[in-house]
């Protein structure tokens, strides 16, 4: 039936055994070779392509045109660091906005999220239950593309606003039905009543009892809704043409479309030709620059926060 | 209950006024703090639900966009009466299906092999690398996809492809080979999520089972087989309910960004999300974008709703409502 190699308790050295305090059920030793070499694989498969970007944008651009991308630059080259900063002012607007827009919209959006979800987690409120209909509705029907970008542009005029970044995604019903969740099972009612005899009102309540003994939730909330403001270029790509209010996300769009963007209106399409003209111009590797300088945070920041992520997931997972 | 009798002790002497201005007078805060929300979900939700009748109207600009001229269902024969509404609606099914399965059947794989690793930081480790790409946004994986693909200098054609020996692939004016490629790419990008979610059940699943069919003398992949798969069957039930609620509704970045909007792959590419925004952004087209993105709306309404009510006989904790 088993064979030694899914079976650990045959074929090893009972005291080594016992030295190490094994688990009896754990896979053997080859099949944990095995398992551990796939997930190397897999792993350089997450991660190498960010490595062929990273390292096409420091290579020479005349080498990539003719022996295209390779994982090792054969000539190690800043040009295109260099041709992409020096007009500095796009990256650094577009890190404003994309800032601005993931600052105030992950604040506002916990703020208003979970001002929903308390009236709605309250058994003794009679309207719950349409509240809850109310949002959760949203869930099921939705007006499609064309009825929201004709109220956003001509109802709401909020065309080439950052508001029009910010608003999609303000109220999403499936983290308000994972507020009250939480809000319900986790907050003792006994709790809030006793608060409500010794004099507190609602809004006491709310902030100083419900709050803070929600931190993991809204926690989890405002990790995920960073992730959706930083990440999304759709809301851009439908509102947004003014230069001034592009986004990282949207500039790497832009950039990959058409890298003229880049040097148009730009001191560098003035620098490019006065230093050799097109012939000079670092397409290929100016592009991938590009990518680099737009995903660098995310990269930086992923190591410390994505346990979070990954507990948060789980938290809505269980209670969802 | 217990809140109920408590507070309407505290607040006698208001029996003659109707109930709703009573409760309104005694929740008050509870509305001021719904308001906020509620108005953004007025402008950003129901506003465009009422505007989906523009998908019986002939919209021209000289009587404005509300003033035009009802049409029927004009707009939907002659969505209907094209090739591209069966094609679109193929692709979006078609590619959700695929996804699906996929999803599901790598990251129960996975997810019991992390389980099964000796060395638990190395798995975390791994399973850290395998949850990188869902933080990424569809335009880095855009930027990845055109490393490895691009037709003269992408990785594949310039040094792949030369070692194996076959001719240069222009991957991006070829549909044929997108309805591999796609799943490929989804499934690098989304397994993560997956597999924490299975990961999750399966950490939570009690010691004993396995135990118990040790001393029976279970091989692991009987336990696998009978104990691991049954229990996670519950969750594999609901995350697979969910999506096939879903299955009417594309990922508009997957499909836009990834394939960078070619009009060349359009036979095995173009899905509901990008047709609409392609007539409608592109082509100018309301009548058009507006009957298919109705199209989707109602028939994706349907499936949430029906799924929803599977779900809720089946594990109430899951369901929307």
């Amino acid at each position: 039936m088993s064979s030694s190699a899914t079976n650990p308790t045959l074929g090893v050295d009972p005291l080594k055994k016992a030295k190490r305090e094994r688990n009896p059920n754990e896979i053997g030793k080859k099949a944990n070779f095995l398992i551990n070499v796939f997930f190397w694989l897999y792993t350089a498969a997450c991660v190498l392509p960010l490595f062929l970007v990273i390292a096409v944008s420091f290579s020479n651009e005349r080498d990539v045109v003719v022996d295209g991308y390779k994982f090792i630059p054969q000539t190690f080259s800043l040009d295109a660091y260099r041709f992409l900063f020096e007009d500095w002012t796009p990256i650094v607007n577009a890190y404003g906005v994309s800032i601005f827009v993931t600052v105030v919209g992950t604040i506002l959006s916990v703020i208003l999220m979970s001002l929903y979800a308390y009236p709605i987690s309250r058994d003794d409120f009679p309207h719950k239950n349409f509240f809850s209909f109310f949002c959760f509705f949203t869930l099921l029907f939705n007006g499609g593309l064309v009825p929201f970008y004709l109220v956003y542009t001509q109802t709401l005029d909020l065309k080439n606003s950052l508001w029009a970044l910010i608003m999609p995604y303000l109220v999403g019903a499936f983290w308000v039905l994972i507020i009250r969740t939480f809000f319900k099972t986790t907050i003792p009612v006994a709790l809030l009543e006793a608060a409500k005899i010794d004099g507190a009102s609602e809004f006491r309540i709310f902030g100083s009892i419900v709050l803070p003994l929600s931190m993991p939730v809204l926690a989890t909330v405002a990790l995920f809704q960073t992730l959706v403001y930083w990440n999304d270029w759709f809301m851009s790509l439908l509102y947004i043409t003014k230069d001034t209010n592009v986004s990282v996300q949207f500039l790497m769009y832009k950039t990959m479309l058409n890298i003229q963007f880049l040097s148009t209106n730009t001191q560098a399409a003035a620098g490019i030709a006065a230093g050799g003209g097109i012939l000079s111009f670092p397409t290929e590797t100016v592009r991938m620059a590009m990518a680099v300088v737009g995903v660098g945070p995310i990269i930086f920041a992923y190591p410390f926060f994505q346990r979070f992520f990954i507990q948060g997931l789980t938290v809505g997972a269980v209670k969802g | 209950m217990a809140t109920q009798d408590a507070t309407a002790a505290l607040q006698p002497g208001k029996r003659r006024t109707i109930p709703f201005f009573r409760t309104v007078r005694k929740y008050w805060i509870f509305y001021v703090m719904l308001l906020p929300a509620s108005i953004v979900l007025i402008l950003h939700n129901y506003l465009p639900m009422f505007g989906v009748i523009i998908a019986f109207k002939n919209v021209n600009y000289a009587d404005g966009i509300w003033g035009s001229p009802w049409i029927g269902l004009d707009n939907f024969k002659y969505l209907f009466s094209t090739d591209t509404a069966w094609q679109i609606t193929r692709n979006t099914i078609a590619y959700n299906v695929v996804f699906i399965i996929l999803n599901l059947g790598i990251a129960i794989g996975l997810a019991i092999m992390f389980h099964e690793m000796r060395n638990k930081g190395w798995a975390k480790f791994h399973q850290s690398a395998m949850f990188l790409p869902y933080f990424l946004s569809f335009v880095v994986v855009a930027y990845l996809g055109m490393a490895f693909l691009q037709g003269e200098n992408g990785f594949i054609n310039s040094t792949i492809l030369p070692m194996l020996g076959i001719e240069k692939i222009n991957w991006y004016f070829e549909p044929d080979y997108w309805p591999y490629i796609l799943p490929v790419v989804n499934t690098w990008k989304n397994i993560g999520y997956f597999v924490v979610i299975y990961l999750a059940a399966i950490v939570g699943f009690d010691k004993e089972y396995y135990e118990a069919a040790l001393i029976d003398g279970a091989s692991k992949w009987q336990q696998t087989m009978k104990i691991t798969v049954p229990l996670l069957t519950p969750v594999i039930v609901v995350m697979t309910i969910l999506q096939i609620g879903r299955i009417f509704y594309a990922d508009f970045g997957l499909f836009f960004q990834f394939t960078r909007n070619q009009g060349a792959l359009y036979d095995t590419t173009l899905v509901i999300e990008t047709y609409v925004y392609q007539t409608f952004l592109a082509m100018g087209d309301i009548g058009m974008s507006s009957a298919a993105g109705l199209y989707q709306s109602i028939v994706g309404f349907i499936l949430v709703l029906v799924s929803n009510l599977v779900i809720r006989k089946i594990s109430p904790d899951n369901a929307i409502f």
